[in-house]
């Protein structure tokens, strides 16, 4: 089946993205095709490449672009909700004028609209929210 | 056509597992996720029955590594109502038309 | 090109505690281009996001209330309201917004419709997508 994962909160303060994580991770070992994992709310907060957690804790940004490197995952974080909350890439930093070296996306996840949440719903068999 | 209803939060903090399970039709499935697992113990008493209520027209699931990380013994759970792991969690979402989280 | 699926947002907070009203909205906005078949459902304290005359000065948030008058414009028309939800907290339809779009002979009527939870659950299960905030 296509599954399409939906997560509404960031990392750390709630665990629906550590749920949405081990999920995907299932399906993906089921053999299941992950059509898009879409990141709303404070979900694009998994995205920073800034976070620095202990080193005997598991790393949520990096437990998703690593999967999404291992099975071709596309990650997609919501502009609107990004720019609420500082979560750039280098076309959306220059765009708004945030200085050099600002852009702070992690590698895997790419910025889009919230089409992007509604298509994955239209092309997926099954759409999965996890959030607070 | 049945739904898979997941609930994530304890039942003696929100009201998202009685909201889901006033909703749930027959034939639907009730899965407790993350702390919404500490409403699938039996021995609180008044969650026990509302859970129990919803059986057996509908199947109750709960996540077994979530128990676990709550420390609760998979024989604390109310009878009738499956353990499953992610991978099981993942076959509920296929088996059913549509999953509904009540957040 | 595929047919098009039956979308419901589901909404069960109050407004402005949390961000998920306002944010679900914009998703209600944006997804209209897709011209699927929309609903929007207001249960447990989400109808509090309809009630009428909301002035956010006070706490210094912008009032996003009026946008839900405009989903008649984005073809939004089935908005769903449940009674017991309202009972429960004391409120009728008389406290709510009204909320319209134009029927095919171009006349205004409501695109609210209060329904019992019985039938809420009923058109919960008729759908394809469900988006909970």
């Amino acid at each position: 089946m296509k599954l399409a994962v939906v997560v509404n909160e960031g990392p750390y303060t709630h665990q629906a993205s550590d749920t949405a994580y081990q999920f995907t991770k299932a399906a993906l070992e089921k053999g299941h095709e992950i059509y898009r994992v879409f990141f709303y709310h404070d979900g694009v907060n998994n995205a920073t490449r800034l976070t620095v957690p202990p080193q005997d804790e598991r790393n949520v940004q990096k437990n998703w672009s690593e999967l999404a490197e291992k099975h071709g995952l596309d990650m997609v974080v919501c502009i609107a909700a990004a720019q609420r909350r500082g979560i750039l890439d280098d076309n959306e930093a220059k765009r708004h004028g945030k200085g050099d070296g600002a852009a702070n996306i992690a590698p895997g996840f790419r910025i889009s609209g919230l089409g992007q949440l509604i298509e994955a719903g239209i092309q997926a068999d099954r759409l999965v929210v996890f959030g607070d | 056509m049945s739904t898979l209803h997941t609930v994530n939060k304890s039942p003696f903090d929100r009201g998202s597992l009685a909201s889901a399970l006033a909703h749930a039709l027959p034939g639907d499935a009730i899965l407790l996720i993350e702390d919404g697992v500490v409403g699938a113990r039996a021995a609180a008493q008044k969650t026990a029955d509302l859970v129990q209520a919803a059986m057996p027209a509908c199947s109750l699931y709960v996540l077994g590594p979530d128990l676990a990380a709550r420390g609760i013994p998979v024989t604390d759970v109310v009878g009738g109502m499956t353990v499953v792991d992610y991978a099981g969690f993942v076959d509920l979402v296929a088996g059913h038309d549509r999953t509904q989280a009540w957040l | 090109m595929s047919d098009t699926k039956r979308f419901l947002y589901v909404n069960r907070k109050a407004p402005h505690g949390t961000v998920y009203a306002l944010e679900s909205l914009e998703v209600v906005l944006i997804g209209a281009a897709f011209e699927q078949d929309v609903s929007l459902a207001f249960l447990d304290d989400g109808v509090f996001q309809l009630i009428k005359k909301q002035v956010t000065t006070g706490i210094g948030v912008k009032n996003f209330a009026p946008t839900y008058r405009a989903l008649g414009d984005y073809d939004v028309k089935k908005v769903f309201v449940e009674r017991e939800s309202l009972e429960e907290r004391g409120l009728s339809e008389d406290d709510l917004m009204a909320i319209t779009h134009e029927n095919d002979d171009e006349e205004d009527v409501s695109s609210v419709e209060i329904v019992d939870r019985a039938r809420m659950a009923e058109i919960m299960a008729a759908q394809d997508v469900i988006l909970s905030f």
